[in-house]
C-alpha cells in the first residue's frame, strides 16, 4: 500500500505535467489562431512602415501596415491581388535606416518599369540607407526601403502615421503570377533589440512577414 | 535427420530462392529509381551507395522474414496445448557464422563507404570545412561558387567574374564546381537534392564541398536546417546548362547587376562578425 506521502508527491508530478501541457497547448494553439485579417482583393495597395507600431500585445516592434478600401489604416500583412495581373504598390516609409546584411538587397528585382524614391527614378540604393524592404522570394520581388534620415524632423513615433510626418515614399510595380499564396519578408535586420535583429517582428506575420494572396 | 536440420534446410531453401528472386529486382528494378539519381557524379555515386546497401541487406531481410514466418506457422501454439517448448540452448557454429558474416559485411560496407567518399567521390558532395581532405584532381580549374544563406533565401557570388552575386544557381555541365557555403546570419544547410550535395552554411564557416554536375535540367535547392519562420519556404530550383549557356547567363547577370556590384563587399571567405555591426 502507498503511503499518504507517495500519493501527494504522485498528485503533485501529474498536476505539475497537466500545466505544464496546459501552458504548451495554450501557446500553440495561440500561435496558430493569431493571424491578421486579410485584406480585400485590390490591384492597388498602399502600405507604410513604422518604427513602432503603438498598440497590441508588441506596441514597441517594427511593422507594416496597409490601406484598406475605404483609406484606413489596418494592421495586417496579408495581402490580396489578382492572379496575371499588374500591381501598383505604394510604401510610406516612416523608419529610420539600419542598413541591408546583404548589400545585395539594394538593387531592385523583378518589377515592371523603374522604382521611384519619392517620385525619382532609383536604379539601385546604397544599402546602408535601407530601412527595410518589401520582398516576394517566389516571385522574385525585391524592393529596398530607404529610411528617412536620422535628423530628420517630425518623425512619427507611433502608428499609423500621416503625411504630415517625415517618410519617404517608394513607388513600383510588379506582375503576379498564377494564383497562390506567396510568403513575404524585410531583408533588413531591423527588429531591433532581438538577436541578429531577426528575432521577433522578423519572425512575425503581421509585423515584418506576410502573405500574398494571388486569387 | 533430426526435425530441426529438417527446418533449417527448408528455412535456406525458402531463403535462397527468395533472395534469388529479389536481388536482381532491387538491383534492376528498385535500383534506378533510388535517390538522388545521377545529375551529377557525386549523386551517381550516392545512388551506387544507395543500390549496394540496399542489395547488401536485402538478403538479410529476407533471411529474418523468412525465419520469422515459418516460426510463426510452425511453432505456434495449438488448442489445447499446455506443454510448454523445449528449453532453448545456444548452438555454436550458427552464432558463430551469424557473426562472422554479419561483422563481413558491416566492416566491408564500412571500407568500401570510406573509399568511396574520400577517395572517388571526392566527400560525395558533403561539406568538408574550410580545409578539404577530399580534393579532386581537376580541382585547380573547378568554378568556384559562393553560396550564402539567409533568413530567407539563397544569393550565390561568382569570384571568376568580378564577384557578382545572383540570387539564382546556373552551373555548366562538364567541369568542377567548388562550392563555399556559409551563412550571414544562423545556420542554414544548403541541399541541392539532384546533384547530392548537402553542406552546412554557418556563420564564419567557409564549407566547401565539390560538384561535377553532368547531366543538363534542374535541381531542388531547400535549407535542411530549421532557421526560423520561412525555412519551408527557403526553395529555390536551380539549372544545370551547358558552358555556352552558362556563359550567356553569368554575363547577363554581370550587365544586370553592374550597378549593384560597386555596393557588394570584396569577395571574401565568409562575412562574419560584420553582420553584427548592421543587427539591431
Amino acid at each position: 500500500m502507498r503511503s499518504g506521502s507517495t500519493r501527494l508527491a504522485a498528485g503533485a508530478v501529474l498536476i505539475g505535467i497537466a500545466c505544464t501541457a496546459a501552458l504548451i497547448v495554450y501557446y500553440v494553439v495561440g500561435y496558430l489562431a493569431v493571424r491578421p485579417p486579410a485584406m480585400a482583393k485590390r490591384t492597388s495597395l498602399t502600405l507604410q512602415t513604422v518604427a513602432s507600431l503603438g498598440f497590441g500585445p508588441h506596441p514597441d516592434w517594427v511593422s507594416y501596415l496597409v490601406k484598406d478600401a475605404n483609406g484606413r489604416w489596418q494592421h495586417s500583412t496579408v495581402l490580396t491581388v489578382p492572379a496575371n495581373s499588374l500591381v501598383h504598390v505604394t510604401v510610406l516609409q516612416y523608419d529610420t535606416a539600419t542598413g541591408l546584411r546583404n548589400p545585395f538587397w539594394g538593387g531592385p528585382r523583378g518589377l515592371v518599369g523603374e522604382m521611384k524614391v519619392d517620385g525619382k527614378p532609383t536604379a539601385t540604393l546604397d544599402p546602408d540607407l535601407a530601412s527595410h524592404t518589401f520582398a516576394i522570394p517566389d516571385l522574385g520581388v525585391s524592393v529596398p526601403l530607404k529610411g528617412v534620415a536620422d535628423n530628420a524632423k517630425n518623425q512619427c513615433s507611433v502608428a499609423p502615421c500621416t503625411l504630415a510626418e517625415a517618410h519617404t515614399t517608394i513607388t513600383f510595380t510588379f506582375r503576379t503570377g498564377k494564383a497562390g499564396t506567396y510568403r513575404w519578408q524585410c531583408f533588413v535586420p531591423c527588429a531591433a533589440g532581438f538577436i541578429l535583429g531577426f528575432g521577433g517582428p522578423m519572425q512575425s506575420v503581421g509585423y515584418m512577414d506576410g502573405y500574398l494572396h494571388v486569387a | 535427420m533430426s526435425r530441426l536440420t529438417r527446418e533449417a534446410r527448408l528455412i535456406f531453401g525458402l531463403w535462397l530462392v527468395l533472395s534469388a528472386i529479389a536481388l536482381p529486382l532491387v538491383v534492376l528494378v528498385l535500383g534506378p529509381h533510388l535517390p538522388p539519381g545521377r545529375m551529377s557524379s557525386e549523386a551517381g555515386a550516392q545512388t551506387d551507395a544507395n543500390v549496394v546497401l540496399t542489395a547488401v541487406c536485402t538478403p538479410i531481410v529476407i533471411l529474418l522474414a523468412v525465419q520469422f514466418g515459418y516460426s510463426l506457422v510452425a511453432f505456434r501454439a495449438r488448442p489445447g496445448d499446455l506443454e510448454d517448448g523445449p528449453p532453448i540452448q545456444g548452438h555454436g557454429p550458427t552464432q558463430v557464422v551469424w557473426l562472422v558474416v554479419t561483422s563481413a559485411v558491416v566492416v566491408a560496407l564500412a571500407v568500401w563507404g570510406s573509399y568511396t567518399l574520400i577517395v572517388s567521390s571526392h566527400g560525395a558532395g558533403g561539406g568538408q570545412g574550410p580545409n578539404p581532405d577530399a580534393i579532386p584532381k581537376d580541382a585547380a580549374q573547378a568554378l568556384q561558387v559562393q553560396v550564402i544563406g539567409q533568413q530567407w533565401n539563397w544569393t550565390y557570388r561568382f569570384p571568376a567574374y568580378r564577384g557578382v552575386e545572383t540570387k539564382d544557381l546556373e552551373l555548366p555541365t562538364g567541369r568542377a564546381v567548388e562550392l563555399h557555403v556559409t551563412s550571414l546570419d544562423v545556420a542554414h544547410s544548403f541541399w541541392a537534392y539532384q546533384l547530392g550535395v548537402k553542406a552546412d552554411a554557418i556563420p564564419g564557416v567557409d564549407n566547401i564541398a565539390y560538384v561535377h554536375p553532368r547531366k543538363r535540367g534542374s535541381f531542388m535547392i531547400r535549407c535542411a536546417e530549421l532557421c526560423g519562420l520561412w525555412h519551408g519556404h527557403m526553395y529555390q530550383t536551380g539549372h544545370v546548362v551547358t558552358p555556352a549557356q552558362f556563359a550567356s547567363w553569368i554575363r547577363g547577370e554581370m550587365k544586370q547587376e553592374a550597378l549593384n556590384l560597386r555596393y557588394l563587399p570584396a569577395y571574401s571567405r565568409d562575412y562574419f562578425p560584420e553582420p553584427l555591426r548592421r543587427a539591431g
